[in-house]
This record gives structure tokens, C-alpha cells and sequence, in this order.
């Protein structure tokens, strides 16, 4: 079954290889900057998550 | 002596070509494929899956198939998700997907149908930069 946080590790998961490929030239790079976008996306998720949290509470 | 905008507008050898344009509609009908055209298979095939997952991901959550509408979300929707292509047709053909979000998840399945639109226009793109000559390799 999928969750939420699922869902989210798929999206960031597909969109990050996308972007790694098409935003640099060099492979390394290209894993390099997949990777970071995988950080971000899934940080900012559960940065967020917290706030929001904070915030209800 | 040439200007730097005169090194700008100067067309680069492949552009002549019809490669570039070929590569640019075929990436955008098939995810991938422009970049396989160019013999970037690992490229392309990497493409190909993480776009076609967000597009069965979407499809299996009862994501929202967006047709033209003069409601103007709507419309970005239908733009978004016809830059999958082949996909959004086989959508539209065979009734794949919902009509309008009847699930909480199924805002989640727009939203994963959207993206991998974008995502394969912006490969798409990239493909068709790679042939041209704009992006080194």
C-alpha cells in the first residue's frame, strides 16, 4: 500500500533522475546533482512535515 | 573581429540538420528516446523508466486525465500532461485514468501525470539541446 511518505519518495526518486541527466553534462555530476535533488526534495518534505506539525500543536 | 553576440546567433553545425528536430519529437512521444536516437542509451532507458513509473504511478492513484477546457488550471493541466506524449493519447484513447478526482489520492495521480509531462518536455528538450551541439555530451 502506498503512503504518503511513499508517494513522496517516488516522486522525488523519478524527478530527481530526470534532473540529474538533463541539468548537467557530466556523469558524475549528473549523480552528483540527482542525489542532492533527492536530498532536497525529501528535506524540504520533512522539514515541512515538522512545521506544520509545530504549527497544529 | 566577431561580437559576443555575433558567437551567439551564429548557428552551430548540427543545427542545419533536421537531427535536432527529429530527436525533440520523438523524446517527446516516447520518454527517452531522443536521447537513445543519440546513442545515449543508459541516458534514455533511465528516462524512459522514471517517466513511465510517475505515468503508471499517476494512472494506478486515479489521476485526473486533463482535456482542453477554457478554465484556465485546467488548461495548464491539459499542457502539462500532453507533454507526455504517446502517453497522454493512449490515455485519452482507452479512458485511462479518471475525469475528474474522486479519490484523496487521486489528487496525488494529477499531480504525478503532470509532472512526468514536464519532466519529459524537459527532456525532451534536453535531447534536442544535446544534438544541436548547445550541451557538451
Amino acid at each position: 500500500m502506498l503512503t504518503h511518505f511513499s508517494a513522496v519518495l517516488l516522486f522525488a526518486l523519478c524527478v530527481s533522475v530526470v534532473f540529474g541527466i538533463t541539468q548537467r553534462a557530466d556523469p558524475k555530476k549528473m549523480v552528483r546533482f540527482g542525489l542532492f535533488t533527492f536530498a532536497c526534495l525529501v528535506g524540504a518534505v520533512i522539514v515541512i512535515s515538522w512545521l506544520m506539525y509545530a504549527i497544529k500543536h | 573581429m566577431t561580437t559576443e553576440a555575433q558567437k551567439i546567433s551564429k548557428p552551430l553545425p548540427a543545427q542545419q540538420s533536421s537531427l535536432p528536430w527529429l530527436v525533440l519529437f520523438t523524446g517527446w512521444i516516447v520518454p527517452g528516446a531522443g536521447h537513445v536516437l543519440l546513442g545515449k542509451w543508459i541516458r534514455g532507458t533511465l528516462i524512459f523508466a522514471a517517466i513511465l513509473g510517475m505515468y503508471l504511478l499517476g494512472l494506478g492513484l486515479q489521476g485526473k486525465i486533463y482535456t482542453p477546457s477554457s478554465d484556465i488550471l485546467d488548461l495548464l493541466g491539459f499542457l502539462g500532461q500532453l507533454g507526455m506524449g504517446m502517453g497522454y493519447f493512449l490515455a485519452r484513447l482507452f479512458g485511462w485514468g479518471a475525469g475528474s478526482v474522486l479519490l484523496t489520492v487521486g489528487d496525488y495521480g494529477t499531480k504525478f501525470l503532470t509532472v512526468a509531462g514536464l519532466l519529459n518536455i524537459i527532456a525532451a528538450v534536453d535531447a534536442h539541446s544535446l544534438a544541436n551541439g548547445r550541451k557538451a555530451s
